[in-house]
């Protein structure tokens, strides 16, 4: 269960530039990493990141293990109308999260 | 040479009492950190350890045990609850008969009155918990209690920080009380105060208690560490608070 | 292409990189030569200009293991001119990517922060695609330094 916090302004005027930022809890194991047999610690982390903005891509990131643990990332886009921020994370063993958060642009 | 003239200076101390650390100049762990890695403890929207935090809120409201109780069936809303509560950890304990951690404490309650199993150190429930918990105290000074029934461990405390101990012979007060501020290796040397615990530590990639963070010392001086739940951790703790009395909470903080 | 100097200058640091690793027994690839293979791929024959692009990164760093970093564009992000890709490469981890971002003129504002892992002091770049298809770039020099009191014994 991968937990998320993200924060992006309830409210924006149109054509106003927001701020999105999300914090997932993820391991991010960069397989790397010998463990305490002397074996290679399996990879696994997040591959991509992407961020639709009433269905339509804003903001797509691709990962890579040298991207830290429970990554963080923010950016920005151009509030234009009422609607859905949906923010995907993807990556190894099947991950996927997904968290929605509504803006209200007036 | 900054590391030359470190070894010089810790061979040289002899055996006795290092001198502790004024009132007046005592500094949290967060002044001996970089701009960026304050900036990220101090903003809630990207601070790692408030993702600890979020869990163990919903894990408040959760029923749990035999009995199906919440935290919050007895502690209501946290943030009135709980205020200064982790302020004032360890300290003792009518039902243990001795002095717990608020680790320990929060066993006590799932233990006596969820009627629900204990949970085990650097578990990830117990670090929820417990960094929800001390957030409700953040700000909050550091206010051991003025508890006879302390002083025991206080005493035991104070004499394992003083106290010399593994393959490199150092006490945490020849780092911490007599050499905070220099540098080893790369890093600084804190003053060694617990008030950000638990605490998301860079190199954990994760969150952990002041525990887990005493084993790190002690393996650093190549000691055997003390088990967790240990008298002596215990003792530690309470010295350490004792040591930080007055200085403000600043739980879940972010440490290198 | 980018100045033959920072070339040179990582080829060498490329044999430091080698022998360190195969002291430590970790797998380790040539990444000063890996980076410069990467950059020249994302170039695909076209110029690396310096300028409009500010890579943001703590000159000493705390902990290796999470360095904030902020890469900034100087760009109207209009319909007409605006940020593609942003890519971020470093010389000195086991591979040479760190990440790279898509974006559009529905960003708004060309910039984003994360936080990256450093394996040793070394040079990170980043190279921004423009709309019109010209590159441009900044590195960043960073110290990593080791934690001390670990918990495993090194």
């Amino acid at each position: 269960m991968a937990r998320a916090l993200i924060n992006v302004p309830q409210q924006a005027k149109p054509g106003e530039v927001i701020e999105i930022k999300a914090l997932i809890s993820h391991p991010m194991e960069t397989g790397f990493r010998v463990g305490h047999n002397g074996q290679l610690i399996p990879r696994d982390i997040v591959q991509t990141f992407t961020c639709t903005y009433d269905g339509e891509d804003i903001f797509k990131a691709d990962y890579s293990p040298a991207i830290a643990a429970n990554p963080f990332i923010s950016f920005f886009t151009r509030a234009t109308k009422s609607g859905d921020i949906v923010l995907t994370w993807r990556g190894d063993n099947g991950f996927e999260a997904s968290e929605t958060v509504h803006i209200q642009v007036a | 040479m900054k590391i030359g003239g470190a070894l010089v200076l810790l061979l040289s101390v002899t055996a006795g009492l290092a001198a502790e650390i004024a009132p007046a100049d005592r500094k949290s762990g967060f002044e001996f950190m970089g701009r960026d890695t304050q900036a990220m403890q101090t903003d809630d929207t990207s601070n790692p350890g408030m993702l600890n935090v979020l869990d163990g809120g919903a894990l408040w409201e959760r029923p749990e045990g035999a009995d199906k109780k919440a935290c919050a069936s007895c502690h209501g809303d946290a943030s009135q609850s709980m205020k200064g509560v982790a302020a004032r950890y360890p300290t003792f304990d009518i039902t243990a008969g001795k002095v717990v951690d608020l680790e320990q404490r929060i066993n006590l309650c799932r233990r006596d009155h969820q009627k629900a199993p204990e949970l085990a150190y650097e578990s990830r429930d117990l670090l929820a918990l417990s960094a929800f918990v001390a957030r409700q105290s953040r700000g909050q000074p550091i206010a051991t209690a003025n508890d006879a029934r302390n002083a025991t461990a206080l005493t035991q405390g104070r004499k394992l920080f003083n106290e010399r101990m593994g393959q490199l012979n150092l006490s945490c007060a020849i780092c911490h009380d007599d050499n905070w501020g220099q540098k080893l290796g790369g890093t600084s040397i804190p003053q060694g105060h617990p008030n950000g615990y638990p605490l998301y530590r860079l190199e954990w990639q994760a969150m952990g208690s002041l525990q887990r963070r005493l084993r790190n010392c002690m393996i650093g001086m190549r000691a055997e560490p003390f088990s967790y739940g240990s008298p002596e951790f215990i003792a530690l703790e309470l010295f350490l608070m004792e040591r930080a009395q007055g200085m403000a909470m600043e739980s879940p903080a972010v440490r290198p | 292409m980018i100045e033959t100097r920072r070339i040179f200058l990582v080829r060498s640091a490329g044999f430091l990189a080698l022998a360190g690793g195969a002291l430590s027994g970790a797998p380790s690839l040539a990444t000063p030569q890996a980076m410069a293979a990467l950059i020249a791929e994302i170039a695909a024959g076209r110029e690396i200009k310096k300028g409009k692009v500010t890579l943001d990164l703590p000159p000493l760093i705390d902990n290796g293991n999470a360095v904030p970093m902020t890469v900034t564009v100087d760009s109207p992000m209009s319909e007409r001119d605006y940020v593609k890709t942003i890519h971020v490469v470093n010389e000195k981890n086991p591979q040479p990517h760190v990440i790279v971002c898509h974006l559009g003129p529905r960003a708004g504002r060309a910039a984003f922060s994360t936080r990256i892992k450093l394996a040793d002091a070394q040079t990170v770049t980043a190279i921004v695609e423009m709309s019109d298809g010209t590159l441009w770039m900044d590195s960043a020099n960073v110290i990593v330094t080791l934690a001390a009191c670990l918990e495993d014994i090194l």
